[in-house]
């Protein structure tokens, strides 16, 4: 059967925050924009972001974006490009407005205006007083802008390919991004989207990593896209790991618990805090508090039969205050540990939560496919939300500022991609090539008889990369694991499906799916092998300091080869004076 | 929704879309489908699939934070799936 084909001005992979709001820009400017999402659009990650988005608007406490951007680069640990956060927290107001203008319902004040709340990391004056910067929607603020964003676009007549499984980019001769291959998930037949200007938008990839707390869509498909089309990925190794995480299923279990008292005990019961952290305790800041736990394990006072978590003791505290302080975490802990920690405590370990690093743009989400920081970027690939590294986090994220950074740049590169339309208005002739390269990899999947299963693999692979490329980073083992991950793909080649239907097919879907993981996987773990420094959520005991001398610079990885390259990070403001390093206290 | 009585054997289709936002929904209702689906009458069949069409802060609601649904046609389901051994 003849390959079915599509033409679109622009194709957004991944119908998050990033894809959505970009394509309602595009779609009121009238362009014709395809939107590809594996799930329905509104059960994208994004619903689960239930903090808020920052943004100076003052309507609590004084603020400014300058203050906005003081806190997000030292938040960064000063690995953030400072163009693009000064970008970003400008950007804010009018963005957070835009979305109040679409409907999405924000919290308000007495007098009308966005209510703000107070969170970590965000202050006034250049690191003074706490400031209140996060404008919320009750406790749904990501659905409240998915649904919003997805009833405007259906307004505007974007065209929603749901329950697409998006394959591989296409690309000609010259590098250039021609569309993508997608896979039908209901029928399981290809489809050629061709199109002038593509959008990754695909989020996440806590998968990689046993224990997530990601959903399960969150497998890194455009960063792996990205890297099959022979472009870079960025600073890998910075991976935000949240500490208590319900232990081999990843579910977060809030601060909050030990705000309220509840505190980690070791296998001898001993607060093994107390030790690591004397004065702060299980209040230590989440990196030391996730390092802890895992030094606990690894030296052996782990609980459990495996040895392999630790546990968080709320029973002491009055069943009252788990019920009125703590909501839902009771619940949580028994379905999902079996526990109930008015009783018992929660067996917990860190949890892999969000990833800085990603697909390198520039501050108008366009592509950057080269070391060479005054490098053009590549015309008509944009990248925008978590799955590209703009890089405004750096090598860590402040709460408040992801749902920010979907928002902004994905209106911004929706903003470029218009103008990039209005002076390129034919498609570039189609590579058959590169189709049926894309082709042959989903074609693979057809081999019958007796091999691995995908979850064998992936099982593998994710404790792997959780014991080999996690919170506890040490040369040996690191080295050790890139070896053990590079012997992982080769084994892909072993899987054999255990379903070859053609209708919802998830084996098929899991399998390209761990395929992505793996090569992601990678780019974490060679990244991260070779940045020998201490560095935000990047931690090396045996590197234990940050070296600016040395390490102000973005990693920059290729698949061909695993080949690594740096470049420096971007100082310079667009209007004001940069922030030097520091040493980050708070 | 019109649902049909060959909508209620589509496990694959039923299995894509307890694919979720939230992980904790994607591990409760995967569990629930393989551990408990089968069995179902098919009246309850049918709630299941109108339910998947909830947004998951709703399910979230009445499956973890243990909310009940208004309306009690839903609320003998939740109950089922609250009652899945995940842990």
């Amino acid at each position: 059967m003849a390959l079915e084909k599509q033409r679109f001005d622009t194709l957004i992979l991944g119908a998050g925050g990033a894809g959505l709001n970009a394509a309602l820009q595009l779609a009121n400017a009238n362009l014709k924009v395809a939107v590809v999402s594996k799930v329905f659009p509104t059960r994208s990650h994004t619903v689960a972001a239930q903090g808020g988005v920052n943004a100076a608007l003052a309507n609590v406490l004084p603020d400014n974006w300058h203050w906005h951007m003081f806190d997000t680069v030292k938040g960064s640990d000063y690995l953030g490009d400072q163009d693009a956060i000064e970008y970003m927290c400008r950007e804010a107001i009018p963005t957070v407005y835009e979305l109040e203008h679409n409907g999405v319902p924000f919290s308000r004040l007495a007098n009308g205006k966005i209510y703000q709340r107070a969170f970590g990391g965000q202050s006034q004056d250049f690191g003074g007083e706490q400031a209140a910067r996060t404008c919320a929607a009750a406790d749904r603020t990501g659905h409240a802008i998915l649904h919003t964003l997805y009833q405007q676009n259906i307004r505007a007549k974007t065209q929603f390919y749901d329950e697409y499984f998006a394959v591989d980019l296409i690309k000609d001769d010259e590098g250039i991004i021609l569309g993508a291959l997608v896979l039908n998930i209901a029928t399981g037949e290809p489809l050629l989207i061709e199109s002038k200007t593509t959008l990754l938008a695909t989020g996440g990839c806590g998968q990689v990593f046993r224990t997530t707390s990601n959903a399960h869509i969150n497998t890194g498909d455009g960063m792996a896209m990205v890297l099959r089309a022979d472009l870079p990925l960025m600073d890998m190794e910075f991976f935000q790991f949240h500490p208590t995480g319900i232990a081999g299923k990843g579910m977060l279990i809030t601060e909050g618990v030990r705000g309220e008292g509840g505190y980690l005990i070791n296998k001898d019961g001993d607060r093994f805090m107390e030790k690591y952290a004397p004065n702060a305790k299980d209040l230590a800041s989440r990196d030391v508090v996730a390092r802890s736990i895992v030094t606990e394990v690894r030296d052996g006072h782990g609980c459990g039969p495996e040895a392999d978590h630790v546990m968080l003791k709320v029973n002491h505290l009055n069943e009252d205050v788990i019920a009125k302080r703590l909501p839902g975490i009771r619940e949580s802990a028994k379905i999902f540990a079996g526990v109930d920690p008015v009783k018992d405590p929660i067996p917990v370990f860190p949890t892999a939560h969000y990833v800085m690093g990603g697909i390198p743009t520039d501050r108008f989400g366009r592509v950057m496919p080269t070391a060479d920081d005054d490098g053009d970027h590549l015309p008509g690939l944009y990248a925008a939300g978590e799955c590209a590294c703009a890089s405004v986090h750096g090598a860590n994220r402040l709460g408040g500022n992801s749902l920010l950074d979907i928002l902004v740049f994905g209106r911004l590169a929706g903003h470029n991609i218009i103008d990039y339309v209005k002076e390129n208005k034919t498609h570039r002739p189609l590579n058959e090539a590169s189709v049926e390269a894309s082709m042959a990899r989903l074609d693979r999947w057809d081999a019958k008889g007796e091999g691995m299963t995908v979850s064998q693999l992936r099982n593998e692979f994710r404790k792997t990369m959780e014991d080999h490329a996690g919170v506890f980073r040490v040369e040996d083992m690191m080295a050790e694991g890139v070896e053990k991950v590079k012997k992982i793909r080769k084994k892909l080649n072993d899987i054999r499906l255990t379903d070859h239907t053609r209708t919802f097919n998830t084996n098929r879907t899991e399998a390209l799916e761990l395929e992505n993981l793996i090569d992601v996987g990678l780019a974490i773990a060679v990244s991260a092998l070779h940045r020998k420094e201490s560095r935000g959520a990047h931690s090396r005991p045996d590197y234990p300091k940050r070296d600016d001398a040395e390490w102000m610079k973005h990693t920059l990885y290729w698949r061909e080869s695993d080949k690594l390259d740096y470049k420096d990070v971007r100082v310079q403001p667009l209007t004001v004076e940069s922030f030097p390093p520091k040493e980050r206290v708070y | 929704m019109i649902i049909h009585n060959s909508d209620l054997a589509d496990i694959d289709r039923l299995r894509w879309q307890c694919r979720r936002g939230m992980l904790e929904l994607d591990v409760l209702l995967e569990a629930f489908l393989e551990q408990h689906y089968e069995a179902l009458s098919p009246r309850l069949k049918r709630h299941f699939i109108q339910f998947l069409e909830f947004p998951d802060p709703v399910i979230h609601a009445w499956c973890i934070r243990g909310e009940s649904p208004d309306d009690d046609e839903f609320a003998e389901l939740v109950s089922s799936i609250r009652a899945t051994e995940v842990a």
